[in-house]
């Protein structure tokens, strides 16, 4: 046997050590990621405003929501990222054929964060608590959308059903909302299912949440979750301090970022921004058609006319209001609906594209014509008319100022005119004592049955004409009808068809012309896996028991 | 004239030359958007850089310099004869007229001018040019702004009132508003004088703050107000220094302004 000469032993024997060497530092780095995953430590992100309420069935604003969405656990929910109704604390469910039922299996053996056991009971004591008048809970008000007599009825204790007075669209998705109370906890809503409770709340400073221990949710390895310890909340209502204390690390996150600051932190570091792409707000421009309103017949003529609605957004160029006022982070917008609305969007409608020739042309079918390069219309007098907006929102003066040239071009003059904001709603709710206005929705749901207060013609937040006794307008009256009729199927397809020709109709008559859809722009450390920010709120950590902070982000505090 | 005054003067005087001559300086005017190049550096073409419009910044700086200039003298002067009007008269009057002027000053000072004047401007109407906007917004300032002023003149005007030549005047025969005018008035000149300088940097600095909170001159014409704007959420001053000119101008305006007054206008 020919051995091998020593120095081959000792490279070989160096070799082994290495790879053993190399073997640990690898065993040794798994367990420490695995301890970091289980370490979990300390989210810190600021809210903009103070959360008006801690009990969840109250809330209303949404800070509050935040807090809710983090603390509070639901039967079902809607995922934010596919969109899709997940079964949470329910096991499954079952919608009755009229739509005025919906019967829930409940998952075994969970307890609320004080330890107290859950089951049916506290589903219809929440229920019961949650559509009691003198409640006067908004998340309450869409359970009594058919009626006041909401009862839930205890089946078994991982049975109950809850039954409504009449058809509700869209039944299983207003659980989304509905976070349950313990019926039996003495902490109240202070007991809760959701990954983490309150520990600490300072008024107007911070809000600290701990995880649940009696969480129920396990990741696929079996791990409890949450990863995390805990979320430090700040109330900040100042963009640029949040904006520098992200920058210094002091924050993991920003939820919602301005274009102006994404831009600027895209800039040092694209890394930590995301742009989701189109939100489901928007904002939109529209003239007031109400028929009592301090204006002048000839221009409330204009106002009512199509052709001329039509023309202004024909002349108007949405490329360069998402362009120059959005640096890009906006689109063209279409209608009420959001291309990432990805059920209820109408595919077969376009952005109005900018096309002052045609505006003319439409203009001329009303009898309107330029006249050294003013533009009249039949009775002679010049279209001059002012556009409201609420003073301090700079995006929206911005694209006030380019529409103010954007019709420049067509012979209209605008006059801007920018106003607090409760002083433009009294003029626009209530006086109605205005032009033309644009604000837009902030929308957070994703169901157009949450639009039925603007659509009916007999709405409050029918903007151009609200509180019509009857709808004043053949395409109005039409609306109505479609908006009813989407609310009284459970059939997804015809609701479908129902509010695809509501879009076609807004498209068509522009009572609200559209202008752009933001973007929904956020940033998160790079010490934060695991985050993939959504368009739906709450947009960076809807998946928060999920998230994990590195070694880095731990040891810097 | 002490050479700090002087140089006050001339920092005033061009100033104003300069924004009465941006027709010429800046031909493209304040409001024309450039819309391909919003928000770019300083350039042979954009001297300051266009805003995040497009505008041409250096133009929009010189024509609101001239709105600024000229409309927060015409304020100042409003608000100054009000001021004489009120104080001055009620000084001179003496009794229950100056407890009537004073308690009603007093009440106008307590109120919070800022949210006053959202509140009037509120109730302006909306549909009129942004040149007539201009003119109500000063005009807003200046019918609001007199009470300070009218404080002090009331005080100058009492003390005039019980002064050893009025009442030699009084003596001869004279009285009434021929006495006012004849004696008093004259007296006041130096105290007019310094209360309308005082006047002129507050309401410069009022109508930025209406721009600042969106609610000042109305788009497209500009203001030191809406300039100021733009350095909302400017994180740091080197990222873009030409943004900080209209803030430079601003101050040193001011400042040239305080230095104008004399000694005894700045006592009075």
């Amino acid at each position: 046997m020919i051995g091998r000469p020593a120095s081959t032993r000792r490279l070989q024997f160096s070799f082994r050590a290495q790879q053993g060497i190399c073997f640990l530092l690898l065993l040794c780095f798994g367990f420490s990621v695995a301890a970091l995953a289980q370490s979990g430590g300390q989210l810190r992100f600021c809210l903009r405003t103070e959360p008006k309420t801690l009990d969840p069935l109250l809330v209303d604003d949404e800070a509050s929501l935040s807090i809710r969405y983090l603390t509070g656990g639901v039967l079902l929910r809607a995922n934010r990222h596919t969109q899709d109704l997940e079964p949470e604390l329910a096991e499954s469910w079952r919608v009755s054929p009229d739509g005025k039922k919906i019967t829930f299996k409940l998952r075994h053996d969970l307890h609320f964060s004080d330890g107290t056991p859950f089951s049916a009971d506290d589903v219809a004591f929440t229920i019961k608590r949650l559509t009691d008048p003198a409640l006067h809970s908004p998340v309450g008000d869409e359970f009594r959308a058919a009626g006041n007599a909401v009862t839930a009825q205890v089946i078994a204790p991982d049975q109950v059903s809850v039954t409504f007075p009449g058809p509700i669209v869209g039944i299983d998705r207003i659980f989304d909302e509905l976070v349950l109370v313990s019926a039996h906890s003495t902490r109240k809503e202070a007991a809760v299912l959701g990954p983490f409770m309150i520990a600490e709340y300072k008024a107007g400073s911070s809000v600290l949440l701990e995880r649940n221990p009696y969480y129920w949710k396990k990741d696929p390895q079996g791990r409890r979750l949450p990863y995390l310890d805990s979320i430090h909340i700040d109330i900040q209502p100042n963009r640029d301090v949040e904006m520098l204390r992200f920058k210094r690390g002091e924050l993991d996150l920003i939820n919602v970022l301005d274009t102006d600051y994404f831009d600027r932190l895209a800039s040092s570091a694209p890394q930590l921004v995301h742009d989701a792409g189109p939100s489901l707000d928007s904002d939109f421009l529209w003239f007031n058609q109400v028929v009592t309103a301090p204006i002048p017949d000839y221009k409330r003529g204009w106002f009512r006319s199509t052709n001329f609605r039509r023309a202004v957004s024909e002349a108007l160029n949405r490329g360069d209001l998402a362009r120059i006022v959005y640096n890009g982070h906006a689109q063209p917008a279409v209608g009420p609906v959001s291309p990432s609305n990805k059920f209820w969007f109408n595919s077969n409608l376009k952005p109005e594209p900018y096309n002052p020739q045609a505006a003319l042309d439409r203009l001329k079918a009303d009898g309107f014509h330029l006249q050294n390069g003013v533009l009249l219309d039949s009775g002679g007098h010049p279209v001059e008319f002012s556009i409201v907006t609420n003073a301090g929102s700079k995006p929206r003066e911005r694209m006030a100022v380019l529409i103010q040239e954007d019709l420049g071009k067509v012979g209209i003059k605008v006059n801007l005119v920018t106003l607090d904001f409760p002083s433009l709603i009294e003029r626009i709710s209530q006086k109605f004592n205005y032009e033309a206005a644009i604000l837009g929705f902030r929308n957070v749901d994703i169901d157009p049955n949450g639009q039925m207060n603007i659509w009916m013609s007999s709405a409050e937040n029918h903007a151009w004409n609200p509180q019509q006794k009857s709808p004043e307008t053949v395409w109005e009256a039409e609306i109505d009808k479609l908006m009813r009729a989407q609310a009284e199927t459970s059939d997804a397809k015809k609701r479908k068809q129902s509010f695809d020709r509501v879009q076609q109709i807004v498209f068509d008559e522009a009572p609200f012309i559209y202008l752009v859809n933001l973007n929904s722009l956020s940033a998160v450390s790079t010490s934060v896996a695991g985050a993939n920010p959504v368009i739906l709120h709450p947009q960076t950590f809807w998946n928060a028991e999920r998230l994990i902070l590195t070694g880095t982000a731990t040891a810097k505090r | 004239m002490k050479p700090a005054r002087y140089l006050a003067c001339v920092v005033v005087v061009a100033v104003c030359a300069v924004s009465l001559s941006a027709n010429w300086l800046a031909p493209a005017g304040s409001a024309k958007q450039f819309r391909e190049v919003p928000d770019s550096p300083p350039s042979r073409t954009h001297l300051l850089g266009t805003d995040e419009l497009g505008r041409d910044r250096f133009a929009r700086v010189l024509y609101g310099t001239r709105i600024s200039l000229l409309l927060a003298p015409a304020a100042a002067m409003v608000s100054t004869a009000l001021a004489a009007l009120i104080g001055g008269l009620a000084g001179y009057l003496g009794g229950i007229w100056l407890k009537l002027a004073r308690a009603f000053t007093d009440l106008f000072l307590s109120l919070p001018w800022l949210f006053l004047l959202i509140t009037v401007r509120a109730l302006m109407p909306l549909n009129v040019s942004p040149l007539v906007s201009v003119l109500i917004t000063f005009l807003i300032l200046g019918l609001l702004g007199w009470a300070a002023s009218a404080r002090v003149l009331s005080t100058s005007a009492h003390a005039l009132r019980n002064s050893d030549f009025v009442l030699q005047a009084r003596a001869s025969g004279l009285a009434g508003p021929r006495l006012f005018f004849i004696h008093v008035l004259p007296n006041l000149k130096p105290v007019l004088y310094a209360q309308f300088w005082i006047s002129i940097p507050v309401f410069i600095l009022s109508e930025a703050n209406l721009g600042i909170l969106g609610l000042g001159v109305a788009e497209p014409l500009p203001s030191w107000g809406s300039l100021l704007r733009e350095l909302e959420g400017l994180l740091s001053f080197r990222e873009e220094p030409w943004r900080l000119v209209p803030l430079f101008l601003l101050i040193l305006v001011m400042t040239s302004f305080q230095l104008l007054l004399s000694n005894e206008e700045v006592t009075a």
